[in-house]
């Protein structure tokens, strides 16, 4: 008889974790696997596929794990999802396969999804090269620009088509948001690296540094390239447009982060320096807040504040992010806005706020705050990060004759086949929806390459 | 990975480095910058693009000893290899609208405005140039600037070359011996582009200024090099580096590049067991 309740995976204990900078989670062992494997209840209608973008055979991999298969497992997840590593740890699964599990309200909670594809992803990683496949190469070539979750996933099915596949990537490091962006402690590096690796032994070439707009241009791949993906993401960072946020100690999260993991500044023999604030406050509730305020508490802050102007209801973060935060120790000021960042002797010395109240629900039903008269208060703090979003950046468009962007600078596509406006030329990930999920971007990917495998690649 | 082709010294602490970049100098313009990292542990680090060679596929920058990352660089000899050299960066300077130009140089600035007086140069306008420095030994570009400018003034703070005294007394001179410049471009120390255009203000000339902030990404990804200009947020990095020198909040741009400072200093202190 399986288990009724939900296993969940076991965590470094609160008080040990925000003192490194390891992984949280540990993830399951194979005697709680294979338990969870239990679980499943093997659906003939499979609900939880409906809520995955990619739709991952979810059932098919979880029934190997069940009857101790764990190649047959790997072979059948890597089928539907080229990063399983990746996703197992940042997919939101509540909202996603999890959310349609027929045993989440009433038989012990939804199987563990994510936690079972990181098993079996982890399994794949240890475990090391599969065995090569020879693939016939189409004589067809391919750019990809950008090397985030869209353009890693675009890329190796492209080169698994017998594409000869070129990644362009304007940073020093290939992973996008990967490795810039979630934290070491939430996203391994070395797990991302793992997978780009797998990417350079099918044959993907990757050129660094360079700048798509500035040191080549999109007209210049059309003439060298059969086909081109997008996959630049959606980098620029928003800010309030308050007073005093350009006082030294005002950070972007995309700064902030990009220091601490790309920059391994957290590392005292990191030469990259970052502000160690002291009392740090965080606006904003996304996934962005949730990973740079637990930054923050792990680079040694007294205390943590994150700042969002609804509801706990409305925090868009993935639920265990907002659960690990809190037990870290990160202090939530829910329903309130900042409305100045406060100054003294030219460095940040502190936030003044408003208190928010919801109103009726708006045409797309989401309640919208109001600050409440005279509710204005001050938090005291050294160092202010700004986790409100970002948009598509604008250095592509130097040099593309004729590519369809919108007012909010996102790309054009075809949702169909993920077609720009120009011929043979796709796009997919934040850069056209603006800034959303891993799984997503994948999903774009991976639709733009079946496109461009139809249309380029031997009948 | 990029190699060193060259490697001259200027003066005391700072050092010319030719560097094999052919796609950067495929595309490179006056005006332009490039982010390098020294090595796979380095930080990424602006550089001004002070010359290049399509043909032969170079770059030419100019480093000033300062801290942790061009003191590593300072180590690196001819033949040796940079891990990284991203650009052509930012925009390029576009002064093809003016007619009557002066440049301004302030110490390691004159860098920048090298490449300009050697484009005005080829391109047949006449440009005046003044360059600054605290003393003889940091003038730099001393010949080239003689080559290509019309009239060359050079300024140093000990009179041990050309006249005693600021870039600043040396435009007001100009200014008030009846000199009509329609734009003075200045690139230099923050302090120096802040009291040139606080000068020029008065005379209703256009200032352009090169705006040396600081960078993570170099791409607009990360909003450390922002910067005020005239009420708006502006990326030096993308937006510029080039802004109207009227315009820019120079009093928040000099807070905010002094802030790493101190943090800085610690580095060095690693790398060289205490002595700077
Ligand atoms: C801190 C943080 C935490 C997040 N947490 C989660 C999470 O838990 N779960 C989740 O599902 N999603 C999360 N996200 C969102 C997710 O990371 C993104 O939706 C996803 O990475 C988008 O993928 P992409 O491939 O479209 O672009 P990106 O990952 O943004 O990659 C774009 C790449 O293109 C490069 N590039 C840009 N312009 C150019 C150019 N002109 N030339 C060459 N290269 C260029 C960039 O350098 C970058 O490497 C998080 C995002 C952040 C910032
Ligand atoms: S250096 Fe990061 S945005 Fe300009």
């Amino acid at each position: 008889m399986a288990d009724f309740l939900r296993h969940e995976m076991k965590n470094q204990s609160p008080e040990q974790r925000v003192k490194n900078f390891d992984e949280v989670a540990l993830g399951f062992d194979k005697a709680t696997a294979k338990a969870e494997a239990e679980r499943c209840l093997n659906c003939k209608n499979a609900p939880c596929r409906k809520g995955c973008p990619v739709g991952v055979n979810i059932p098919a991999f979880i029934s190997y794990v069940k009857n101790d298969d764990m190649d047959g497992a790997v072979a059948s997840l890597n089928g539907d999802n080229s990063l399983p590593a990746v996703c197992g740890r940042v997919c939101p699964q509540e909202r996603q396969c999890e959310r349609f599990c027929v045993r989440r309200e009433k038989a012990g909670g939804s199987v563990s999804i994510g936690a079972l594809e990181r098993y079996v992803a982890d399994y794949a990683l240890k475990k090391g090269k599969q065995q090569e496949r020879k693939v016939k190469t189409t004589g067809k070539t391919a750019a990809v620009i950008g090397s985030g979750p869209a353009s890693l996933t675009c890329a190796a099915d492209l080169q698994s088509h017998g594409f000869d596949v070129t990644v362009f990537e304007a940073f020093h490091k290939a992973g996008g948001v990967l490795v810039y962006g979630i934290p070491e402690f939430r996203l391994p590096k070395d797990i991302v690296k793992k997978e780009i690796d797998n990417l350079s032994e099918m044959g993907v070439k990757f050129r660094f540094d360079t700048i798509i707009g500035k040191t080549f241009t999109l007209d210049e791949l059309r003439k060298n390239f059969d086909a081109v993906f997008i996959g630049t993401g959606a980098g620029l960072p928003l800010f309030l447009k308050i007073k005093g946020e350009n006082l030294p100690g005002v950070y972007s999260a995309n700064e902030y982060l990009t220091r601490v993991n790309l920059m391994k500044a957290y590392d005292k023999n990191s030469i990259t320096p970052v502000q160690r604030g002291k009392h740090v406050v965080v606006v904003g509730a996304g996934n962005v807040a949730m990973d740079a305020a637990r930054t923050a508490v792990r680079m040694g802050a007294d205390d943590v504040t994150l700042v969002y102007r609804r509801g706990r209801e409305e925090m868009p973060a993935r639920r265990e992010e907002i659960i690990h935060a809190e037990e870290e120790g990160v202090k939530f000021e829910l329903l309130t806005n900042p409305a100045e960042i406060l100054g003294t002797d030219g460095k940040v010395s502190g936030i003044r706020c408003v208190r928010m109240e919801l109103g009726e629900p708006d045409s797309s039903g989401r309640r919208s705050p109001h600050a409440i008269e005279g509710s204005e208060f001050d938090i005291i703090c050294d160092q202010v990060i700004v986790a409100l979003g970002t948009s598509p950046n604008p250095l592509l468009r130097d040099g593309a004759t004729g590519l369809e962007i919108t007012s909010k600078g996102t790309i054009v596509v075809n949702p169909e086949t993920g077609e720009t406006s120009l011929e043979n030329v796709y796009a997919g990930g934040d850069a056209v929806t603006g800034a959303a999920t891993v799984i997503l971007a994948m999903g774009a990917g991976r639709l733009a390459a079946k496109s461009i495998i139809e249309k380029l690649g031997d009948k | 990975m990029n190699k060193i082709l060259s490697r001259k010294k200027f003066s005391e602490n700072v050092n010319e480095y030719v560097i094999s970049a052919p796609d950067v100098a495929r595309r490179a313009d006056a005006g332009q910058f490039v982010i390098l990292r020294v090595d796979e542990e380095g930080e990424r680090i602006p550089f001004t693009i002070c010359d290049f060679d399509r043909e032969a596929g170079t770059v030419t920058i100019l480093v000033q000893t300062v801290g942790y990352s061009t003191m590593k660089l300072a180590t690196l000899k001819e033949g040796d290899c940079i891990a990284d050299f991203a650009g052509p960066l930012g925009k390029a300077t576009d002064l093809d609208e003016y007619e009557n130009i002066l440049l301004v140089g302030g110490g390691i600035g004159s860098a920048v405005i090298y490449p300009q007086i050697k484009k005005l140069f080829s391109k047949g306008k006449k440009a005046d140039v003044v360059t600054g420095a605290r003393n003889e030994s940091l003038l730099i570009y001393r010949n080239e600037f003689k080559t290509y400018a019309r009239n060359l003034y050079e300024m140093t703070d000990d009179g041990s070359a050309g006249e005693k005294g600021f870039v600043t007394d040396k435009i007001r001179n100009l200014l008030d011996g009846g000199e009509r410049y329609d734009c003075i471009f200045a690139v230099g120390p923050l302090p120096m582009m802040k009291a040139v255009a606080n000068l020029t203000r008065g005379y209703g000339i256009k200032t352009i200024v090169s705006m040396n902030t600081v960078m993570v990404d170099g791409t607009g990804m990360c909003g450390s090099c922002r910067l005020t200009v005239g009420n708006e947020i502006r990326y030096a990095c993308v937006d510029g580096p080039e802004f109207d020198g009227h315009l820019v909040d120079f009093d928040e741009a000099i807070a905010r590049n002094g802030f790493y400072r101190d943090e800085e200093r610690s580095h060095v202190c690693r790398l060289t067991g205490g002595v700077r």
